[in-house]
């Protein structure tokens, strides 16, 4: 144990200066020479920041893909001789197309033209009834698609606000966590995320009885039922079914005024163009109900036709909505609903005041546990002092490396270290004790002391470092940012006490060839 | 050189002698603790029970009975409202919603608007929906589950099994005094306590380990000597380092709970409960109850054999 071999001197050196290299940065606010520039990011709870967890209702998805399945089912049963008879209609009903009463001969005609409309389904007969749904393969895709096209129009309206650097990710299957640093107050984007956007034209059935069908849900064939409806007015609109234009034919949508109104201005692509031009040629003086998330916005006469692709928006707007609206419109409809799980919000004072809160304990901590190692164990107490400040420079280094995240939990974490990382030095020390006791040289007892501890040392380690390792892994939130630091601690300490302390003990045994141990 | 010792090198305390003393505190510790928790129950946190969390500074100093009334009058169901820290620092807590993460949402808007000119800034909001909250609950308990299991698992592995089964006998002491604890005096139990129980975990596991190991190398050492003065010379030999290991955590999580402001402040105190009760335990619980499971120089010489250590 006292040989310590030149290879194994040059590496502990090696570690101790890159960590102290990686870790300077962090105390300082500028870049400083040549070292290095990663820094240790901070978690929300110490920056401040929105953190928002939502869910995609990816049933939805799947439901609204299924209920336009249904109408294909319905021809293809009638399209060709012999047309299957069913007695019990066909209906969605969960993440099935159920088509009810088919008689028995007809069974098998009708599954076999089933087959037929879609590879992603499956067909199978139960009892009378026959049950459509996709395949398991088809649902995962679809379930994934939505997720991902979820997180890509999430990031759109995040961005368009302008936040800087936003975290937004998967979790899990059907969850999405966006994070946003220096967010003070996520009301705005929330209403931005908890709006689907999607934005339809309809022509309104003027023919149409609007007080029969509000009283008495009497609808004509191909029709809807339709409310404006916002906080003054609640106006029923019969609306035909078929949709003119989408929204995903939007190009671009920008807040705008027209005679001292705010509206939002949009612009379609070519083909979106060309049919509205249509449309509205062919419906002059008729109203044209606009849409959004089945709810009318407004539904204006169509004067003349509107043929330059571009259009208006006018509705009973404040101007933050014409910005909002433009803002989903221009970053794309979602394709299901999202809804937000879990909010953590942190303002910029309270993360300030724990980032100070936290240095200051780490600092009293410090300076207490090096006075009283130094008490208690004289030089050998300040050696290992020194080997805690490398154990923290290494704690830094190896989270400004990884990029690992320090949160709150997480200083508790180092400062709670700091308390426990001179254990393996009370543990060799005292062993150190005991034999220089026990009449050993010194040279004898400093070696068979660091034998004897560093079983102990590894066994209680080890111990520590499983737990805090499943803590991680399973963890969520605080307890992931505490197992974080911990485990860093539990390394970086393990080896500052065998390698770094051995190290200083050698180095000084070397030089004053001491002829009894000041311990 | 040293200016302190606190524990003389010749220290022999007879700490075997008073393991029915130590027994019947703990037996005492673990039914008042259960006890606390079946009939108080605990002060479950909005990460565990669902609901929101705002935390405000006021602009002038709040006027706590004036911000209840106006608060609890909102039909928003149960409404809490303390200082926290600072007169103008103001924690209001309110219980979940009935009808799902969008009410949830509603009610936080709802209560920002009747704050409306009051509030300087909102330091912190959360927010915990029904669903996460169970969830939460799952893997709280699942990496507790898994980590003392492999904990378990590992000390088996090293040492004889009476020594893995003593380990969790103290381990459960004191996590269940811990919960006991809390139930005892209401803080709030969040996902923070957790990590603060699997630490102390952590911590006394280490501690016994230490001893644990101790009392092997005695056993391999001395042949003839009776089990009980064994045992006792390996805690008197490991004291001082206990003594002073506790003690240097115990200054770093004072300084946590003095300087760390009043989010850590609960997470500290359950820490410095750990700490005692961990070394305690190490010492009366986990050394005597290898006494009580019958380890013997028998049961262990097999191990002995194998591994003939070479120092």
């Amino acid at each position: 144990m006292i040989n310590y071999p030149r290879w194994t001197i040059a590496i502990t050196i090696l570690v101790c200066v890159w960590g102290l290299l990686f870790s300077i940065p962090n105390f300082f606010s500028s870049q400083i020479g040549v070292l290095p520039q990663s820094k240790v990011k901070l978690g929300l709870d110490l920056q401040g920041g929105a953190h928002l967890l939502l869910e995609v209702e990816v049933d939805e998805v799947i439901k609204t893909t299924l209920e336009s399945f249904e109408s294909e089912v319905r021809r293809e049963l009638r399209r060709r001789k012999p047309r299957i008879n069913y007695t019990g209609g066909i209906r969605v009903e969960g993440t099935d197309i159920i088509v009810r009463g088919v008689k028995k001969d007809q069974k098998e005609t009708a599954l076999k033209r089933l087959t037929t409309i879609d590879r992603d389904l499956s067909v199978a007969a139960s009892g009378n009834n026959i049950v459509v749904r996709f395949t398991e393969e088809a649902l995962k895709t679809r379930r994934q698609r939505a997720i991902e096209q979820s997180i890509e129009v999430v990031r759109r309206r995040v961005d368009e606000t302008g936040v800087s650097e936003p975290i937004i990710q998967q979790q899990g299957s059907e969850r999405i966590i966006v994070q946003m640093p220096g967010i003070k107050d996520p009301e705005r984007i929330k209403r931005l995320l908890g709006q689907t956007a999607k934005l339809n034209f309809h022509l309104v059935n003027e023919e149409a009885d609007v007080s029969a069908a509000v009283n008495k849900g009497v609808l004509p064939s191909g029709s809807l039922l339709l409310y404006e409806d916002d906080k003054e007015v609640k106006v029923p609109y019969v609306v035909r079914k078929e949709i003119v234009v989408t929204g995903e034919r939007l190009v671009d949508a920008q807040a705008s005024f027209q005679d001292g109104q705010p509206i939002v201005s949009f612009r379609f692509d070519a083909q979106g163009g060309k049919t509205f031009g249509k449309v509205t040629t062919e419906n002059v003086n008729r109203r044209l109900a606009i849409v959004l998330d089945n709810k009318v916005v407004s539904a204006p006469n169509i004067q003349s036709p509107i043929l330059g692709g571009s259009g208006i928006i006018t509705g009973r707007f404040t101007v933050q909505q014409t910005v909002d609206l433009a803002l989903v419109l221009r970053a794309g409809a979602l394709p299901a609903p999202l809804t937000i799980l879990e909010e953590r919000t942190v303002g910029p004072g309270l993360g300030a005041d724990s980032i100070s809160a936290g240095k200051i304990a780490s600092l009293v901590g410090f300076v207490a546990v090096v006075v009283f190692m130094v008490a208690s164990y004289g030089l050998f107490g300040f050696m290992a002092s020194l080997a805690l400040v490398i154990n923290l420079a290494l704690i830094f280094a190896l989270l400004s490396v990884l990029g690992a995240t320090l949160t709150l939990p997480g200083i508790a974490g180092i400062v709670l270290t700091i308390g426990m990382a001179v254990d393996a030095n009370v543990l060799i020390l005292e062993r150190i004790k005991e034999e220089s006791r026990n009449g050993r040289t010194p040279i004898s007892s400093i070696d068979s002391g660091y034998k004897r501890a560093l079983t102990t040392i590894l066994d209680s380690n080890i111990t520590t470092l499983i737990a805090a390792l499943l803590l991680f892994n399973f963890g969520t939130g605080p307890i992931k940012g505490f197992a974080v630091t911990l485990s860093m601690g539990i390394i970086s300490s393990m080896f500052t006490a065998i390698m770094l302390t051995r190290l200083l003990v050698v180095i000084w045994l070397r030089r004053k060839k001491p002829s009894e141990l000041p311990i | 050189m040293r200016l302190l010792t606190i524990i003389p090198p010749d220290t022999s305390i007879n700490f075997i002698s008073k393991r029915k003393v130590a027994f019947v505190f703990s037996i005492f510790l673990i039914l008042v603790s259960l006890g606390a928790y079946i009939y108080q129950g605990l002060n479950l946190g909005i990460d565990f029970r669902g609901g929101i969390l705002i935390e405000i500074k006021t602009q002038k100093i709040a006027n706590i009975e004036q911000l209840r009334l106006k608060l609890g009058a909102l039909g928003l169901g149960e409404v809490q409202v303390q200082k926290f820290g600072d007169p103008r620092d103001v924690l209001i807590r309110v219980q979940q919603q009935d009808g799902g993460e969008d009410a949830q949402q509603k009610a936080i808007s709802i209560v920002k608007n009747s704050l409306d000119g009051l509030v300087q800034e909102y330091r912190r909001t959360e927010s915990v929906g029904p669903t996460v909250g169970a969830e939460l609950i799952r893997a709280a308990v699942l990496a507790v589950s898994l980590a003392l299991a492999a904990i378990l698992i590992y000390i088996w592995f090293r040492f004889e099994w009476q020594f893995g089964v003593g380990a969790v006998i103290a381990l459960s002491h004191d996590v269940i005094s811990t919960i006991g604890l809390f139930a005892l005096t209401q803080l709030e139990f969040n996902l923070a306590t957790v990590a603060a129980i699997l630490t102390i975990a952590g911590y006394s596991i280490n501690d016994t380990v230490v001893i644990y190991d101790r009392v092997r190398e005695e056993l391999r050492r001395y042949k003839k000597l009776a089990m009980p003065d064994l045992f006792n010379l390996a805690l008197n030999r490991t004291l001082s380092r206990t003594f002073l290991t506790s003690v240097t955590t115990l200054i770093a999580l004072l300084a946590l709970t003095i300087f760390g402001g009043a989010i850590i402040r609960d997470f500290a105190l359950a820490m410095i409960w750990g700490v005692l009760i961990g070394t305690y335990s190490s010492i009366f619980i986990a050394v005597p109850a290898l006494m009580l499971l019958k380890l013997s120089r028998e049961s262990f010489s097999a191990e002995l054999e194998q591994e003939k250590s070479p120092d």
